[in-house]
């Protein structure tokens, strides 16, 4: 009846107990709340079954807010542990906990939280950039942010049930094969991967054909903004590269349910072809996750510089040149396997060129700041510090793509310092640069520039504090998932790190109050004229938060920043006969039910409860029936009712 | 007078982080940077010529950051030219595609060069003999077979100084990774695979093994001593170890390749000559599953 899912498996040390407790009560008391308020129906018609992208954007960046605090949380562990755990002292977590915490950080991470923002802001803005009323499937969108947001739930699930997986984030075969990890861990390592995943990959595909199918009048490919250009980049990379990743994942499945030995290292199996496939997905996930920073910075720079994008043409050819490169430079991932020097040489030549166009691009954004009127709010502030420090992790970057550095360096902690400059300097500030950017238009109120800025430096200066020390320890030999060491030179280093957490901590800190006091001051804050920074782009043009059809008219365009030329030569001005009834889909609940049904299918293949498996899949086909054979799927809004929004808006 | 001090402290907190890490380099032996063996000297040498190379395009970005940043802020920055239409200009833009694209050509060759030379899997010339040893990684130690000396360590590598070492490497367990990061970078420890990497200790000398691919529970005590001694010496050790340690052959592996931790240095006598042939050969013919 149950499978392998016996009471062992709520059996767990004191500090999973606590972790796991304190999850469960926060989410009990949600539950209060939401009951208390009598909110349940609201979110049910207003959230859960919403189809429009800005309430699904909004959901995503919530949703990883609150993956963010945990993978956070994780991070402050870890560096906690090796503070400590030098010599005879075993630090406070045990060998299989810390695995855990450390495959569980990479994967909220990168998969809960980078994704998850990144795919928020484009759901938000990008539809509103190009001039439309939603993204071309609706349906879609709101069907992968289910499969987005169940795939998490299963990294929460496994602190109460079961255990995560114990192999690291890429959990590479035979560790993570039957032989050697015959738990639950990889298999909710690999559920809650591949069920985001597709959630991913319906998303890329919505959101190319929304990019090339529903840009308003006039806006050719040419003249869209560069963040559009970038997240289309995104858009091509998660179409090719996450088919690997399903691919790869359904391999490994199969070799963990039915032996089928396609990764195992006897009975013909080849573990390095999964290393291979891993990173020929895992390469292009970097930028899957960078390219729509940079297109934020785009948006970000020039308004806040008062000056047109420096170079839009070289922008644009270089994210192209970064698309085709990033599918043909994952074996730096792993010189050290054992590829031929000239294979290797190949690699970490190609690895390399991929700096030119990155480059390129940073210079363009300097020469933009050049004879400009710079502003220096708090996205600002956040684009200095990504260029200071994504230039060093690009440094770094490209002195790992040497194939004879790399030996010796690769795997230690100069490794996990290259990366998280990226990822921290690239993807997190330009998410908070984009979050303060655009908050005021999809919430009608700002955020407090004071607090920013302290988020910002406590950012700043803690990253630097926690990750030197790191580059350092990488050089004297100390490899990634330690969690005892016993050469007591080290410690220090290890101590300087986890100050260096407390105070990223503190920044945290900082935005959680920072969204705490807008909330509560707004009514001092609002943004009545929905264009609180002086945009150049068009979702400036309508009111903050938009109307639910974003555009009551929709717009016409004959320039890049078509916003910024409209306010030159006059903005138009619409009357009641320019107003036609708008076309909008409806709210629906099937998005919901296939990913919960989907939750309960996978749940069932991890705990060999094959019965709730079949159960479910026959559940997911019968909604996914439902929903095609569904007639009443859209309406109208009429014209008296724009009338009505509009006059309300002008005032 | 309050914004001169706090520049002014900034600056100080920057030097002062700067100077505290310099002094920390300086005073601690730093294998990656302060290296012992030929080929590790070289891929220090190789880091810091393309460290080098690339503050070429790293500083310039520092400055022109900061210098535009302050030059043309709106407030305070006074009557700065202003361009806001300014948006193409050819030579800047050839600029910097062309010079960054120059200095990857310099690194590429650097590359194609360095990559050839330093070929783990190729053999170090220099006139001396090359010792061949055995390493394979187990749940969660290392076994060091020594086949032409008859012996076998667990957990301790020794070597004759000056002498190439052809490392012959591979796991009876999950991969992993060998590194001794004072003689030269690592290469993956896989079971069924036989990865080569070759290596030489310059002197005399004690370094720091490890495993540097997370295997499970057990992978941070996967250390071993590595020690590099005169050729006398090292035949000293030998007979040693022949005469006092216990025998290994592939039953006695049987034993010590169950999963245990942190294990404690040990020797064999080495019965089975081809032990290292028999474990790979393992992963080809199947066992029967118990």
């Amino acid at each position: 009846m149950f499978g392998r899912l016996g009471e062992h498996a709520l059996k767990h040390d004191w500090i999973e107990y606590a972790a796991g407790l304190s999850m469960v009560f926060g989410a009990l008391f949600v539950i209060a709340l939401i009951t208390y308020y009598k909110k349940w129906t609201w979110l049910w018609k207003e959230w859960i079954t919403s189809v429009d992208h800005k309430k699904i954007g909004i959901m995503y960046i919530v949703f990883s807010f609150i993956m963010l605090a945990k993978g956070l949380i994780d991070a402050a562990m870890m560096r906690a542990q090796q503070a400590f755990a030098v010599g005879d002292s075993m630090g406070y977590l045990g060998a299989e906990h810390y695995q855990q915490i450390f495959t569980a950080h990479g994967v909220t991470m990168i998969f809960f939280v980078g994704m998850g923002v990144m795919f928020g802001i484009v759901n938000l803005v990008l539809p509103l950039q190009i001039g439309a009323r939603d993204v071309a499937f609706p349906f879609l969108n709101n069907l992968s942010f289910w499969f987005f947001a169940f795939g998490g739930m299963y990294i929460l699930v496994s602190l109460v049930i079961g255990e995560y997986a114990g192999t690291g984030w890429s959990a590479y075969p035979p560790l993570a094969g039957i032989k050697y990890n015959p738990g639950v861990g990889v298999d909710y390592w690999l559920w809650s991967i591949q069920l985001s995943g597709i959630g991913t990959m319906l998303s890329g595909i919505n959101f190319i054909s929304t990019i090339l199918l529903m840009r308003c009048k006039g806006m050719n490919l040419m003249k869209m903004p560069i963040f559009v250009w970038a997240a289309f980049g995104m858009m091509i990379l998660v179409v090719f590269a996450f088919p690997i990743l399903t691919g790869t994942l359904a391999m490994l499945m199969t070799d963990r349910l039915m032996a089928t030995n396609i990764f195992t290292d006897t009975l013909g199996g080849n573990p390095m072809m999964f290393v291979n496939l891993f990173w020929a997905w895992g390469h292009p996930e970097v930028y899957i996750l960078i390219l729509p920073a940079f297109g934020i910075f785009s948006e970000v720079v020039p308004v806040f510089s008062q000056k047109k994008l420096f170079g839009y043409a070289s922008m644009v050819w270089a994210i192209a040149a970064i698309l085709v490169l990033s599918f043909i430079v994952w074996l730096h991932h792993f010189f050290t396997m054992g590829a031929g020097p000239t294979v290797n040489a190949f690699f970490g030549i190609m690895t390399m060129i991929i700096a030119v166009p990155t480059g390129v691009k940073i210079f363009n954004w300097l020469f933009t700041m050049f004879r400009g009127r710079l502003v220096l709010t708090t996205p600002m502030y956040w684009f200095l510090g990504f260029i200071v420090t994504f230039t060093l992790g690009g440094a770094t970057g490209v002195l790992m793509s040497i194939p004879a550095a790399d030996f010796q360096i690769h795997n230690s902690l100069f490794l996990v310092a290259h990366f998280h400059t990226v990822i921290i300097g690239g993807v997190v500030f330009g998410f908070f640069a984009g979050f303060t950017y655009w908050f005021p238009k999809f919430m009608g109120f700002k955020l407090d520039e004071k607090l920013g800025k302290y988020a910002f430096w406590c950012w700043l200066v803690g990253f630097f504090v926690a990750f030197t020390p790191l580059y350092l320890l990488g050089f004297m030999g100390v490899t990634r998932r330690l969690n005892h060491y016993d050469v007591p030179g080290w410690q220090p280093l290890f101590v300087v790190a986890a100050l260096g957490v407390i105070l990223v901590l503190a920044g945290f800190g900082f935005q959680v109050l920072q969204i705490v006091q807008a909330i509560k001051t707004r009514d001092q804050n609002r943004d009545t004229t929905g264009d609180p920074w002086n945009g150049r782009t068009l979702e400036w043009s309508t009111s903050s938060p938009p109307p639910i059809y974003n555009f009551a008219v929709t717009p016409k365009v004959d320039s890049r920043d078509a916003f910024w030329s409209m306010k030159k030569s006059g903005l138009p001005k619409y009357s009641k006969e320019d107003y036609k009834p708008i076309h909008m889909p409806k709210n629906t609940s099937a998005g919901f039910f296939i990913g919960i049904l989907s939750f309960l299918a996978t749940f069932g293949l991890i705990w060999y409860m094959f019965w709730l498996a079949w159960l479910s899949i026959a559940g997911v086909i019968f909604f996914i029936c439902k929903r095609v054979l569904e007639k009443d799927t859209d309406y109208y809004i009429s014209v008296e009712e724009i009338e009505k929004i509009e006059a309300a808006r002008n005032g | 007078m309050k914004k001169a001090f706090k520049i002014a402290l900034s600056i100080l907190l920057i030097l002062g982080g700067v100077a505290l890490s310099a002094l920390y380099i300086i005073n601690n032996k730093i294998p990656v940077l302060n290296p012992e063996g030929m080929i590790a000297i070289k891929e220090r040498d190789l880091i810091v010529t393309a460290s080098l190379l690339m503050l070429i395009v790293v500083i310039p970005v520092f400055i022109f950051t900061w210098y535009f940043a302050w030059r043309y802020r709106e407030k305070g920055g006074g009557e700065s030219k202003y361009t806001p239409d300014w948006e193409h200009n050819y030579i800047a833009e050839y600029c910097w595609w062309g010079v960054p694209f120059i200095i990857i050509l310099v690194l590429s060759i650097l590359t194609w060069k360095s990559t050839h030379a330093l070929n783990p899997f190729k053999p170090i010339e220099n006139g001396t003999k090359p010792i061949r040893i055995q390493a394979v990684a187990l749940q969660w130690k290392w076994l060091f077979i020594y086949p032409e000396d008859g012996i076998a360590t667990m957990n301790y590598v020794q070597f004759p100084e000056k002498t190439p070492i052809n490392f012959e490497i591979t796991a009876d367990a999950p991969m992993n990774s060998f590194w001794i990061p004072a003689l030269g970078g690592q290469i993956y420890a896989m079971p069924s695979m036989r990865s080569r990497l070759h290596l030489i200790a310059n002197e005399v000398g004690e370094y720091r093994g490890r495993s540097a691919n997370y295997s499970g529970k057990g992978f941070a005590g996967m250390t071993f001593k590595a020690v590099s001694s005169s050729e006398t010496d090292f035949k000293t050790w030998v007979n040693q170890v022949r005469n006092s340690g216990k025998s290994l052959g592939m039953k006695q592996y049987e034993a010590i390749v169950k999963p245990s931790e942190n294990d404690p240095v040990s020797y064999y006598r080495l019965t089975d000559s081809d032990l290292f042939e028999q474990i790979l050969a393992n992963y080809l013919i199947p066992k029967k599953e118990k």
